[in-house]
């Protein structure tokens, strides 16, 4: 799939993007940012308000849809959107904090995009080279092997003991049938020197979510 | 310290009822990694040894995030492994993560029976 690019990184560094990433959206009905600039003694004892964020904005974009249950259906348009929204919103938003690190001017972000009934959730943070060296290496096992497959391996290993990232992901594309598209930009701009030691670049993390709602 | 204890926060509650032999959960349940999930697991691992033939309720539970789901499956395949327990999964179909995410438990262990009220 080709994707114009719009350069966002400000470095001769190429920027990387992996999947189904949406550079240019337009007929978007909806959207709503969150922004969150935290320490990083505090956005792990902030942790409930991810919670919070995530159901406001599943409350948010549910009232968009109706309330009545179709035949057969046990769960009406709105209360499904109600809680695919706060379930991904929660998952990215739990990803972007604990595998995210503190920059003076980065924030974490989450959009969210309403394209009539396609959700497409965006979210950044600010992280290290060392994480997207390991994130970037999941990434190319998922979009080049079997997701369902590799689901139900990490299931088992996740059950025996054995490390459990990444299962949100895997699981938001297994039992959500989400689409997934990575972005990994270098900032060289905004790096920081620490303590007289090298200054170490930071790195942005787009991760961008498509879901349809709705469709039967 | 009993694992038996009930657990209750603001967020959600899980107790296990030796009567009936079932363990319910209900609220909202969003731990930061499987670690914070212990007491838990612990409980749930507590309750089986005194009720190997067991309900575990989630009509109530409306919401888990994936490490929530990483530990109930940590759950069920420990139980796979002892292979002396018979656990039935209670949910709702009215909750969508249930009726999205509980089948891949089946998967995980086929005995395990799965009734979405």
């Amino acid at each position: 799939m080709t994707i114009p690019l719009e350069p966002v990184s400000d470095s001769a560094l190429p920027e990387e993007i992996y999947g189904d990433f949406q550079v240019n959206m337009r007929g978007c009905n909806d959207f709503l940012t969150l922004n969150f600039t935290l320490s990083d003694e505090q956005r792990l004892l902030r942790w409930s308000n991810y919670g919070l964020s995530a159901d406001f904005l599943g409350d948010y974009f549910a009232s968009f849809f109706p309330g009545t249950c179709l035949d057969g259906e046990q769960i009406s348009r709105r209360d499904e959107v109600k809680s695919v929204v706060s379930f991904v919103s929660n998952e990215l938003l739990e990803n972007a904090v604990k595998y995210g690190r503190h920059s003076q001017t980065l924030p974490v972000t989450i959009t969210l995009r309403l394209f009539g009934d396609m959700i497409v959730f965006e979210a950044s943070n600010p992280s290290t080279a060392e994480h997207v060296k390991g994130y970037r290496a999941f990434v190319q096992q998922l979009v080049s092997g079997d997701p369902a497959d590799l689901y139900f391996r990490q299931l088992e290993q996740t059950a025996a003991g054995t490390g459990q990232s990444q299962m949100g992901i895997l699981t938001m594309i297994n039992d959500y049938q989400a689409r997934f598209g990575w972005r990994f930009s270098p900032m060289p701009s905004e790096a920081e020197s620490i303590q007289g030691a090298a200054a170490e670049v930071p790195w942005l993390v787009d991760v961008m979510v498509c879901l349809n709602v709705g469709g039967r | 310290m009993n694992a038996l204890n009930p657990l209750q926060t603001d967020d959600y509650s899980l107790s296990f009822d030796p009567q009936q032999a079932v363990v319910r959960c209900a609220g909202f349940l969003r731990l930061d990694g499987v670690t914070q999930y212990q007491p838990l697991m612990d409980l749930l691992l507590a309750a089986i040894e005194v009720s190997p033939v067991l309900v575990l309720n989630l009509e109530e539970l409306e919401f888990l995030n994936s490490s929530g789901i990483s530990m109930l499956s940590m759950f069920v395949v420990k139980i796979r492994e002892r292979g002396d327990v018979q656990l039935t999964l209670r949910g709702s179909a009215k909750i969508l993560w249930q009726t999205k995410s509980l089948r891949n438990l089946q998967r995980l262990m086929p005995a395990l029976k799965l009734k979405l009220v």
